[in-house]
C-alpha cells in the first residue's frame, strides 16, 4: 500500500519491505509494490479502489469476499496479494459489460435473490465458478457450490432461484451449452 | 374510477411485487458500504480487547505502540477519563465503559485504540501495548451472580451491593393464583433461550471526520438508528446538535446488532477531534462476535393452570435475564425485560403474572432485539413450547387444543393476558391452511407407521401473534425519545418527487417499497420517485428502523404526507378546474369534476401549478412533512409448522417440510414480503439447529468467530413453504399493512424445536435447550432425560 509516513528521524521506516507484482484485473494489467503480508481483499479494495469485494469475517467462512483468480473462486481475505503476482483476477466489477449485465446480475435482480446486498458480490463470483465449470447445474449443485458463502438475510432459496435462472439465461443464450 | 384511471400495478403502487431499486446497484457492486468511505486524509483506528472476562487493570504501558512509524494517537481509559468519556451512558439508562480504566468485567472489551496510517499498522501497535491485568473470579450466569459472596461486577457504580440489575413484574398475581387453585392440571416448563448474535455479515464501523474550521462533526456509521445516535452523540460528547451529522450508508444487514452506541464510535469520535482528521473504525468478525449487542440469554419457567376439557385458565412465568457486564440493551424505558409479557396474546387466557430479573454477569453487554420487537422472541418461543408441553399433559392434539384457545376472530379488540390490545386477527383460519398445507393428518399416519419401525418422525407447530412497530408514543420511547417517525416529500414541478423518511433500510428495500407508497396515494408512478434515508443532515427526525416498525410507523407517515400532499394538489386542481373543491373526485393520479369525469388534471398538472400557476394566497410549492404516532402496535398473525426426522442412532434431524402462512395485513411488495419471511425462517432454523454463543467455565467466549458460531449455509437450510392466503388488514394503519421483518424468526423456532419433541415423544424427555445439536439430541434419546444448553459452572 502507498503509504507516506511521519520522518521520526530514525530507521524504522526503512525497514517495511515491499514486493512488487504485475496482475490483472477485470482485463486490466496493473503493477503494485505491496508489503508481502497484504491481503488480496486489502489489494483489491484500497489499493485498485474495487469496493464490489466486501469483507466480512476474515477467516475464510462467509464468502463475502470471494472473487476468481484464473477463473477459481477464492476467498481473497485469506490469500496474500502477492499470490497473485502474474495471475488473472476477476471482482463483481468484471461481470457486467459496457452495455449489458451478467446473466447472474440479472438473475439475483429478478429472484429477489438479495436484500442488504453484502454477500451478493461473493456469492455471485461463486455462482460463477460454478456456471463456468458446469452450465446446466441441479438445484443440489447450486447449494453445494454456494455452501462457503453466508447470508444473512435471504434464507438462500432466492439465491439458489437467481443461479438457476442465470443458467437458463445463459443456456439459452448460448445454444448446445448442454 | 374513470377510463383515464391508472393501472396500480404498473405505475409500481401497492401490491406491485416490483423489482428493487437498490438492487441496481448492489449487483454491480456499486454499494456504498461504510468500508467504501474514504476521505483524504483519513487515519484507521484498531482496538485492543481484553483476553480476561474479569480482572483489574494493574498498569497499561502504551510506549512500544508509539515508538512504531505511521502510529498518530494511542488511547487508553484514564485518557479518556481526563475528557469525561470514559464512560457513556446505555440506551437503558445504565452505564457503559468506552475504554477500561479500573477492571475489564468481559472477555473483548475495549481497554485501548491506536489510530494509525494504516490498518495494519495500527494492528500491529495494538498488539506492542503491554497490559498488567490481575484476574477477578468470574461469573458466566445468573445463578452464580445471585450466590452468596458473589463478587460484585459494577463495583464502580455508587450503592450496586449485588449483581442484580432490576426486579419487574406484570400481570395480576391474586387472580393468577386464584385460578391456578381451580386447575385441574397443571403443565410445568423450564428452559433456556441461548445467547445469540444478530451478526450481520457487515461488522460494525465508523469513519469520524471533525472539522475544526466549521466545528462540524460528521460521522459515517453502521447505524439502524442515525437520529437517536446524533442525540447520544450530542449528550456524550457534549458537542452541539446542529453541529453533527450523523450519516448511515449502505448497511450490510443490522438485525438488531446496529441499534446501540458502541465504544468504537465513541472513541473514533474523539481521535478525529483531537487529530482533526478523519479516522476510520472497522470492527473484525470476533470483535464484533465478543462485545457488540448480543440476543437473548434468558432462563425462563413458567407453569399453565388447565382444565381438563383443554382450556388455559392462567399463566405464570419467571425469567432471569443475563444482560452481560453493561445494561446496554436498546429498548422501550417502561419495559425491563422487553415485551416478554407479550406472551400468549394469541391466546384467549383470563389471568398471567410474571416476574422477572435482570442480572450482571462476565459478559458481552447487549440484550439487543434481533431480528425481535424486544425479547419477544423468547416470549413466543416459550409460548409455544409451553402450549406443546400442555396439551401433551392433557393428553390433547396440538391443533385442538390451540383452536380451543385461540381469541375468536368476533372478539377483537382484544385485551391479551398481560394486557396489551390486540385489534384483529384470524387465527384459526391460518391455522387450517398450515394443517392442510402440511397435509397434518396423513403425516400423524405416517408417523405412527413409521415409528413401529423405528423411525422418528414430527410434527410441530407455532402459532403467534406479536407486537410489532414500536410505538405509540404513549408507552414506548427509548431514553425518554417517543417512538412515532416521519416522512419528508417533496413534489418537483415536473411530478417527479424525493421521499426521505426518519427510518434506515438494512436491506429492507425502503428505497422500492416507500416509493409505491407514494405510487398508490398519488398516482406517480413509483419509478419517478427517489428514496433517501439515512442522513440525519436532510432525513426528517425519526427513530429508525428494528423491532419491524419501519412499515407500521414511517411506511404509514409515508401515507400520510402523500395524503397532504394530495390535499393541496386538489386544491390546485379546483383552480385549474375552475370548480370548487367539493365537485372534485381524486382517481388514481387525478382529479375530475364529478360531474364531467372527462374533465379532469392529472397529479403532474397539479405539480406544475404548485410551481407556476397558484391560486392568489396559495403559498406555493408542493412539499410537506408528516410525523406519525400510531395509535398501537400491529398484531400479525403466523402459523409455522416442521415435519422433521430424527436419527436415533446419531440424534442428526432434517427438516422434511417446512410451512409458514403469514398474514401481515395488507403486503405493500409481496415479493419483498416473501424475501422477509424466508430470512426469518432461516434465523429461526439457525438458532434451533446450530447458532449460539457460550462461555466455558472460565468466562471464555465460544463463538468468537465463524468457526465456532455456526449459521447456515445453503446447504443445511431447508426449503420453506410460504403462504398468503389469509390478509387481515391492520385497523388503524392507513395502509392497513402490519410489521413482518421478525415474524418468522421470532415464531419459527418453536415450530423446529416442537418438531424434534414430538419425535422424541414418549421417551420421558421434555425439553432440549437450543440450539439441537446432534450430541444434545443423543443425549436425550439415549438417556432419556432433559438436557440443558446453560453454560457449566466450575465445580472446583
Amino acid at each position: 500500500m502507498t503509504a507516506v509516513y511521519d520522518d521520526l528521524g530514525d530507521e524504522a521506516t526503512s525497514d517495511i519491505p515491499v514486493r512488487r507484482i504485475r496482475f490483472t484485473i477485470n482485463g486490466a494489467k496493473k503493477i503494485a509494490e505491496i508489503e508481502p503480508r497484504l491481503l488480496l481483499s486489502h489489494l483489491i479494495r484500497r489499493g485498485v479502489g474495487l469496493t464490489g469485494t466486501h469483507m466480512g469475517c476474515d477467516t475464510t467462512n462467509c464468502g463475502a469476499c470471494t472473487v476468481l483468480v484464473d477463473g477459481k473462486p477464492v476467498k481473497s481475505c485469506t490469500m496474500l496479494a502477492v499470490q497473485v503476482d502474474g495471475r488473472e483476477v476477476t471482482t463483481v466489477e468484471g461481470l457486467a459489460s459496457a452495455s449489458e449485465l451478467h446473466p447472474l446480475q440479472e438473475g439475483f435482480r429478478e429472484e429477489h435473490g438479495l436484500q442488504c446486498g453484502f454477500c451478493t458480490p461473493g456469492m455471485m463470483m461463486a455462482a460463477k465458478g460454478l456456471l463456468d465449470r458446469n452450465p446446466n447445474p441441479t438445484e443440489e449443485d447450486v447449494r453445494w457450490a454456494l455452501s462457503g458463502n453466508l447470508c444473512r438475510c435471504t434464507g438462500y432459496q432466492n439465491i439458489v432461484k437467481s443461479v438457476l435462472w442465470a443458467a437458463e439465461k445463459q443456456r439459452a443464450r448460448t445454444p448446445g451449452a448442454e | 374510477m374513470t377510463s383515464k384511471a391508472l393501472d396500480e400495478i404498473k405505475i409500481g403502487g401497492l401490491g406491485s411485487s416490483r423489482k428493487r431499486v437498490e438492487d441496481d446497484r448492489f449487483i454491480r457492486g456499486k454499494g456504498n458500504y461504510l468500508d467504501d468511505v474514504t476521505l483524504p486524509g483519513m487515519l484507521h483506528m484498531e482496538i485492543l480487547r481484553s483476553p480476561l472476562p474479569h480482572a483489574r487493570i494493574k498498569s497499561i504501558d502504551t510506549s512500544k505502540a508509539w515508538e512504531i512509524p505511521g502510529v498518530h494517537l494511542v488511547m487508553t481509559g484514564e485518557m479518556m477519563a481526563t475528557r469525561n468519556l470514559a464512560w457513556m451512558p446505555t440506551l437503558s439508562y445504565d452505564t457503559q465503559a468506552v475504554l477500561a480504566t479500573d477492571k475489564v468485567r468481559f472477555q473483548g472489551q475495549e481497554v485501548a485504540c491506536v489510530i494509525a496510517d494504516d490498518p495494519y499498522i495500527a494492528k500491529d501497535a495494538c498488539e506492542a501495548i503491554e497490559v498488567d491485568y490481575e484476574p477477578l473470579p468470574v461469573i458466566i450466569n445468573p445463578e452464580q451472580a445471585q450466590a452468596d459472596g458473589a463478587p460484585i461486577i459494577r463495583d464502580d457504580k455508587d450503592g450496586q451491593a449485588s449483581n442484580v440489575i432490576y426486579d419487574w413484574e406484570v400481570g395480576d398475581q391474586a387472580a393468577t393464583g386464584r385460578a391456578f387453585a381451580q386447575a385441574d392440571v397443571v403443565s410445568k416448563l423450564e428452559l433456556h433461550y441461548p445467547r445469540s448474535h444478530p451478526s450481520p455479515i457487515e461488522c460494525c464501523g465508523s469513519v469520524a471526520d471533525f472539522n475544526r474550521a466549521t466545528s462540524k462533526l460528521t460521522v459515517y456509521m453502521t447505524t439502524q438508528a442515525p437520529h437517536i445516535i446524533r442525540a447520544a452523540v450530542a449528550m456524550v460528547a457534549e458537542l452541539p446538535e446542529h453541529l453533527i451529522r450523523i450519516v448511515s450508508p449502505d448497511i450490510g444487514g443490522g438485525f438488531g446488532n446496529k441499534v446501540p452506541v458502541y465504544p468504537g464510535y465513541v472513541m473514533s469520535i474523539l481521535a478525529s477531534i483531537l487529530l482533526e482528521r478523519p479516522v476510520k473504525w472497522i470492527e473484525d468478525k470476533t470483535g464484533n462476535l465478543i462485545s457488540t449487542g448480543f440476543a437473548r440469554d434468558v432462563y425462563l419457567k413458567g407453569e399453565m393452570a388447565l382444565r381438563r376439557d383443554g382450556k388455559i385458565l392462567a399463566v405464570r412465568m419467571h425469567t432471569d435475564a443475563d444482560h452481560g457486564a453493561f445494561f446496554s440493551d436498546a429498548q422501550p424505558s417502561k419495559f425491563k425485560i422487553g415485551l416478554m409479557h407479550s406472551a400468549f396474546a394469541a391466546y384467549d387466557i383470563p389471568a398471567a403474572h410474571l416476574t422477572a430479573r435482570g442480572v450482571y454477569t462476565n459478559k458481552a453487554p447487549g440484550g439487543v432485539a434481533y431480528r425481535c420487537s424486544f425479547r419477544v422472541t423468547e416470549a413466543m418461543f416459550f409460548q409455544e413450547r409451553m402450549i406443546q408441553e400442555a396439551a401433551n399433559d392433557l393428553g390433547m392434539d396440538q391443533a385442538a387444543f390451540r383452536r380451543i384457545n385461540f381469541v375468536a376472530d368476533h372478539d377483537f379488540p382484544h385485551r391479551t393476558p398481560f394486557g396489551f390490545l390486540t385489534d384483529s386477527g384470524q387465527y384459526a383460519k391460518c391455522l387450517d391452511v398450515g394443517l392442510k398445507a402440511i397435509d397434518y393428518d396423513k403425516f400423524r399416519e405416517e408417523q405412527k407407521e413409521a415409528r413401529k419401525r423405528g423411525r422418528l418422525l414430527g410434527l410441530g407447530i407455532s402459532t403467534m401473534t406479536e407486537p410489532l412497530g414500536a410505538g405509540n408514543s404513549r408507552e414506548y420511547d427509548i431514553l425518554g425519545i417517543k417512538m412515532f417517525d416521519s416522512a419528508d416529500l417533496k413534489v418537483h414541478m415536473t411530478g417527479k418527487a424525493l421521499l426521505r423518511t426518519g427510518a434506515k433500510s438494512q436491506g429492507q428495500g425502503h428505497e422500492t417499497t416507500w416509493a409505491q407508497i407514494v405510487a398508490h396515494e398519488l398516482g406517480i408512478p413509483a419509478a419517478d420517485v427517489t428514496v433517501e434515508e439515512g442522513d440525519t443532515d436532510t432525513a426528517p427526525f425519526g427513530m429508525g428502523t428494528y423491532a419491524s416498525r419501519s412499515t407500521p410507523v414511517a411506511g404509514a407517515a409515508v401515507a400520510m404526507v402523500s395524503r397532504k400532499i394530495r390535499a393541496k394538489a386538489r386544491k390546485l386542481a379546483a383552480h385549474l378546474l375552475e370548480v370548487s373543491e367539493e365537485d372534485i373526485e381524486w382517481e388514481l393520479g387525478r382529479f375530475y369534476v364529478r360531474s364531467a369525469p372527462g374533465r379532469g388534471v392529472t397529479i403532474q398538472e397539479c405539480a406544475m401549478a404548485a410551481y407556476s400557476n397558484m391560486p392568489d394566497g396559495m403559498e406555493p410549492g408542493l412539499e410537506n412533512t408528516a410525523y406519525y404516532d400510531p395509535p398501537n402496535l400491529t398484531w400479525p398473525f403466523a402459523v409455522y409448522i416442521a415435519t422433521v426426522e430424527v436419527d436415533p442412532v446419531t440424534g442428526v434431524w432434517d427438516v422434511l417440510k417446512m410451512v409458514a402462512v403469514d398474514d401481515c395485513g395488507v403486503r405493500i411488495n409481496p415479493m419483498i414480503v416473501e424475501g422477509q419471511i424466508m430470512g426469518g425462517l432461516t434465523e429461526a432454523y439457525a438458532m434451533a439447529s446450530m447458532q449460539f454463543i457460550t462461555f466455558d467455565a472460565d468466562g471464555n467466549c465460544v463463538g468468537s468467530n465463524y468457526m465456532d458460531y455456526l449459521l447456515p449455509s445453503a446447504w443445511e437450510t431447508p426449503g420453506f413453504e410460504l403462504h398468503s392466503e389469509v390478509v387481515t388488514p391492520c385497523p388503524h394503519h392507513p395502509l392497513g399493512a402490519k410489521g413482518i421483518g421478525e415474524c418468522a424468526a421470532v415464531g419459527g423456532p418453536a415450530a423446529f424445536v416442537n418438531a424434534v419433541m414430538d419425535a422424541l415423544g414418549g421417551t420421558g424427555v421434555r425439553n432440549i435447550d437450543m440450539p439441537l445439536l446432534p450430541d444434545r439430541v443423543w443425549e436425550a434419546l439415549t438417556n432419556r432425560h432433559d438436557v440443558s444448553g446453560a453454560p457449566p459452572i466450575r465445580q472446583d
